[in-house]
Formats: C-alpha cells, structure tokens, sequence
C-alpha cells in the first residue's frame, strides 16, 4: 500500500537513508474487463481515473497509455496555469481547473509545486491596451482576478524586459493575472497516478490501444498490445493522437495535430519572478524553480506527427526573446524539444460523446490543456459516470461543430494558434 | 531547415510556404446542403499520421500546388500543380 507523504515520513526516511520509500502506484496486469478504460495516461487520462473513483465511486478503472505516463504533452509543455480566458464558457472551465489546482497538492497529498507567481500578457500599442483593458474588464465582470498594468506596473514585476526607448516592442501595459503561476507537469501526472491507484484504479503503462470493439452499433472495449480489454464505458483522452483513434472508431474529427515546441536554458540564479507573454514576439517565459528560463513560443507551420519541431520557428522564438530580454542573449540553451497537440478551429477544447455511443473524448486542448487537467478529469469523469454532460462541459460537445456555436477563444488563450 | 518543392520554382526554403489544409475537401456544392455536410466541409479532418496529400502555396510565385508527405518523417513523396485532379 503506499504511504501517505507528510513531514514525519520524510524526516524517518532521512534517518533511514531514504531506503523505505514504496513504488508510488501499483503496476498490475491488466484484467479482461472494467467498468471504465481510460485511454492515454497524460494529466486528462489520469485525472479521469482518480476523479471517476473519488467522485463517483467507480474504481474499476483502467488507464492504458501506450508509452509511459506523463510522457506525452503533460511531461513536454511549459508548465503555464492560469485562467485569463474571454467567454463565459471557457471561464466556468478553467477557472474550475484553476481553483482545483489550488487545492490540488493536499487533496492528492502529493506537492505539485504550484507557484502562483502571477502572469502579465504584454500590450505594445495603445490600440493593444485597450483591447486589454477590454479583456480585463471580461475577466472581471466574470469573477476572474484580473488588474490593467501600466507600464511601471510591468517594469515592477519584470524589470529586466527591454524598457529602451527604441526598444522594438515598447510596453504600454499589460493585462495581469495575480494567481496564474506554473506547477510541476511531472508532478501532476504522477500525483494524479498515485492518487488513483491508491483509489483501486488500474494504471498499465507499455499498453497501446490498436482498435476499438463495436457491438450492436456501441463500443464495448479495445484491443490492445497486451490483450483485448472490455468496458462499456470508454474515454479517450490522447491529445495530439485523437485523429489517429477516432480513425480506427470510424469517425473524422475537427482536428490538426501539429508540433509544439518548446526550450529551456541553463540555470541561474532567480532573475525573473513571474510568467511574461507577449503577443508581440509570440514568446512567453517563466523561470524554472531549478533556475531555467523556459521558453515556449507559437505552433510549428506544418500538420505534424514529429515530436521534435522544426529549426525556423525556434530562431524566431528565439528572435523574439531576446527582443524582449537581451540580458538572456548570453544564456545557453540546455535542451529543445516538441510535443504534438491537437489544434481545434475554435481553440477550445471537445468534451463530450463521440459518434460511436460509448466512446467518450476529451481532447483539442491544443497548446493550453496543462493549465485544464483538473476540469477536463471532472467533467469527463462525470461523462462517463453518468453518460450525461455537466453544465460545464456542455457547450464544448462535439456538436457545436453543427450547431456553430463555436467558442472562438483564439485571442483569449494567448498564443497564436 | 527543409527544402519544399514548388512545382514551378524548384526545391525552396520551407519558410516560402503555407499550408492550405487537406487535398479532396470539396466545397458542397448547391442549396439544401444538410447540416452535417457542411460540418465536414468546413471542419472535420482525416488528419493521418504518415502519408497525407495536402494543399500548399508557394507564397513567392503565388501558385498552390498538391504535396504529397509523411507528417511523421517530413519526407515529401510527390509535388504537383494544382488541377482538377485535387478534387477527387
Ligand atoms: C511545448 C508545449 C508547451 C505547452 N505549454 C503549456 C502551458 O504552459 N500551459 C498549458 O496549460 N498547456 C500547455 N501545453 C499543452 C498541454 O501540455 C496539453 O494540452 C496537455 O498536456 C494535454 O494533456 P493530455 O493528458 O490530454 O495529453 P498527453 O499528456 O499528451 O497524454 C496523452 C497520452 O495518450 C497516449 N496515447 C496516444 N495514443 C495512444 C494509444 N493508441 N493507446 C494508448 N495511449 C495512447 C500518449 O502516449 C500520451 O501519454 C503545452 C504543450 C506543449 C507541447
Ligand atoms: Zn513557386
């Protein structure tokens, strides 16, 4: 059984050399058939399973992910939470998630290392301030702490951006948000994973699904690489990869998986104590606690399955930074890698029945589903408890595709895409 | 940095390019075009991991061309004007 994680076990394993820690989640083989099979074991899948066994008592629950947990895009991504987002709708959603992930570290008893540093997106013209006080006041009117930065609010909390009188994108303002930060990616994915297994759910990693079991018109398991597995109920939550699947369960999706890149530098020591985006440069960055600036950009150009992202667009994040920092112009970048992310033409995420009845999806997060993971396992989870949407999760049914009411949060999430 | 190459030009820098989405999404032609046609006109996608036949544009000379690749390799198979042939 694993252990419950507090000062005290800390302090006995020091004394012990840290020799009696426990494999934090079980690895069992896997069994003929469950209640609920969850599809990928990223943030989304994870917290699927945990929130299926917490919230709605069903604990006979598989998550089956191809690889490794966590070594989608919930291991590759920046790391950025926040909830600065335009529509009613995407606010219900992410402000559920950013006031879940302010609760997340006691509730899973796993410290995910949530640093709400806060988070100022730049405007460089007064025409952008005063899209931004216009965002602000959205924000506002719907709950979300959101304040309209002048120029020395931003030079306060980001003294070394580029205040130059010829700088090329001057600061007129910025929109913040005070409780946006980052979180530890690896430690949700795990904390999520432990969680769960202490729940009963079963985590079975090196497990790909290959195709889908339909019977009378539903879908009532999966084939795997380690075995035909039945359930019937089924969610998927594969984030770049959902095309892929909805292939094999006979059905197209609004979907363009393309690669997301991002790098981080070598570390020094604390220079930037909160999360800069601009719109300008289609740069963000933050700084690592280990002292890494992590820098994240915009889409690769071209539809990819590659994890590893093209040179033209890291020279142009990188280009944009230095606009923005030319103290980093002598740092060294450390790593670069990419992750694929399913991009939707609203830029909102889906959540709802697929067309083959009993696969559920959750998916479409695109370059911003990190910052979601607790929403997205509630509602999904809650989708497949009962088969029916919560109010939440409603206006994100594939559906709107039909209906046209898309959710067009393009600008509101941030970064180009 | 990858070579594309533009039926007209010859192999160029890949930044010359955009991406004009997938080969055969025929715009639905006529009056009472059922809702969920329209639907898969505009936004479904078969999105295939591997071999894909895609629309590009070769921004210096303007002309849109059918490129077929491998989105996990990158490897380009084939290049060639744009005809009527696109709409199969
Ligand atoms: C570089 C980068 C930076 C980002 N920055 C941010 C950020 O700062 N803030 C933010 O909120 N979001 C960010 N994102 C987006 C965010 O990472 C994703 O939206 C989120 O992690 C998606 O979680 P997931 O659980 O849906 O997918 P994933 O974590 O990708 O998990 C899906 C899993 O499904 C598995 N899988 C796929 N196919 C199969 C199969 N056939 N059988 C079994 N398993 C399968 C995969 O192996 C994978 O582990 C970023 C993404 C990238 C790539
Ligand atoms: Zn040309």
């Amino acid at each position: 059984m694993t252990r419950r994680y507090s000062a005290l076990s800390l302090f006995r394993e020091g004394l012990a050399g840290q020799t009696g820690w426990k494999q934090a989640w079980r690895s069992p083989e896997p069994k003929p058939s469950y209640d609920a099979i969850v599809i990928g074991g990223g943030g989304h899948g994870l917290a699927t399973a945990y929130y299926l066994a917490k919230n709605h008592g069903i604990a006979r629950v598989a998550v089956l992910e191809k690889g490794w947990i966590g070594g989608g895009n919930t291991g590759r991504n920046t790391t950025v939470v926040r909830s600065n987002y335009y529509y009613p709708e995407s606010v219900e959603l992410y402000g559920l998630a950013h006031r879940l992930y302010e609760g997340l570290s006691k509730d899973l008893n796993y410290n995910v290392m949530l640093s709400q540093r806060g988070m100022v997106n730049l405007c460089h013209s007064s025409a952008e301030m005063e899209v931004g006080a216009r965002t602000v006041n959205a924000m506002q009117i719907n709950g979300i702490d959101a304040e309209l930065f002048s120029p020395d609010d931003v030079r306060r909390v980001a003294p070394i951006y580029n205040f130059a009188p010829d700088a090329r994108f001057p600061v007129f303002g910025g929109i913040w948000q005070g409780r946006a930060g980052t979180a530890r990616h690896d430690a949700v994915a795990w904390g999520y994973a432990r969680a769960a297994s202490r729940l009963g759910v079963d985590i079975i990693q090196n497990c790909e699904i290959t195709d889908f079991i339909v019977e009378g018109g539903r879908c009532r398991g999966v084939q795997t690489t380690r075995g035909m597995i039945r359930a019937d109920r089924i969610g998927m939550a594969v984030a770049g990869h959902s095309s892929v699947l909805a292939a094999k369960a006979g059905f197209r999706l609004p979907i363009n998986s393309y690669a997301l890149q991002a790098c981080v530098s070598e570390p020094v020591k604390p220079i930037l104590d909160t999360v800069v985006l601009s719109p300008g440069t289609g740069v963000y960055v933050s700084q690592s606690d280990k002292g890494e600036i992590v820098i994240g950009g915009g889409l690769d150009r071209i539809p990819s399955y590659a994890q590893r992202g093209n040179l033209p667009t890291l020279e142009t994040v990188i280009a944009g930074l230095l606009e923005m920092f030319p103290i980093f112009g002598q740092l060294k970048l450390m790593r670069q890698w990419a992750g694929i992310v399913d991009v939707v033409p609203d830029s909102s995420p889906i959540i709802g029945e697929s067309p083959l009845p009993g696969l559920f999806l959750n998916c479409g997060w695109g370059t911003g589903g990190f910052k979601a993971i607790p929403a997205g396992g509630t509602l999904l989870a809650q989708l497949l408890a009962t088969g029916k949407h919560n109010d939440i999760s409603r206006p994100f049914d594939l559906d709107r595709f039909a209906t046209g009411r898309l959710i067009d949060e393009a600008a509101g999430s941030g970064i180009a895409h | 940095m990858q070579l594309f190459p533009c039926p007209f030009c010859g192999p160029r820098d890949e930044t010359e390019f955009h991406y004009g989405g997938e080969a055969g999404n025929v715009r639905p032609d006529g009056t009472d075009v059922p809702i969920d046609r329209w639907a898969n006109y505009l936004y479904m996608r078969g999105n295939p991991k591997g071999t894909t036949r895609e629309i590009w544009v070769h921004m210096n000379c303007s002309e849109f061309f059918v490129m077929e690749r491998d989105t996990v390799t990158h490897k380009v198979l084939s290049s060639t004007a744009l005809s009527g042939e696109h709409a199969a």
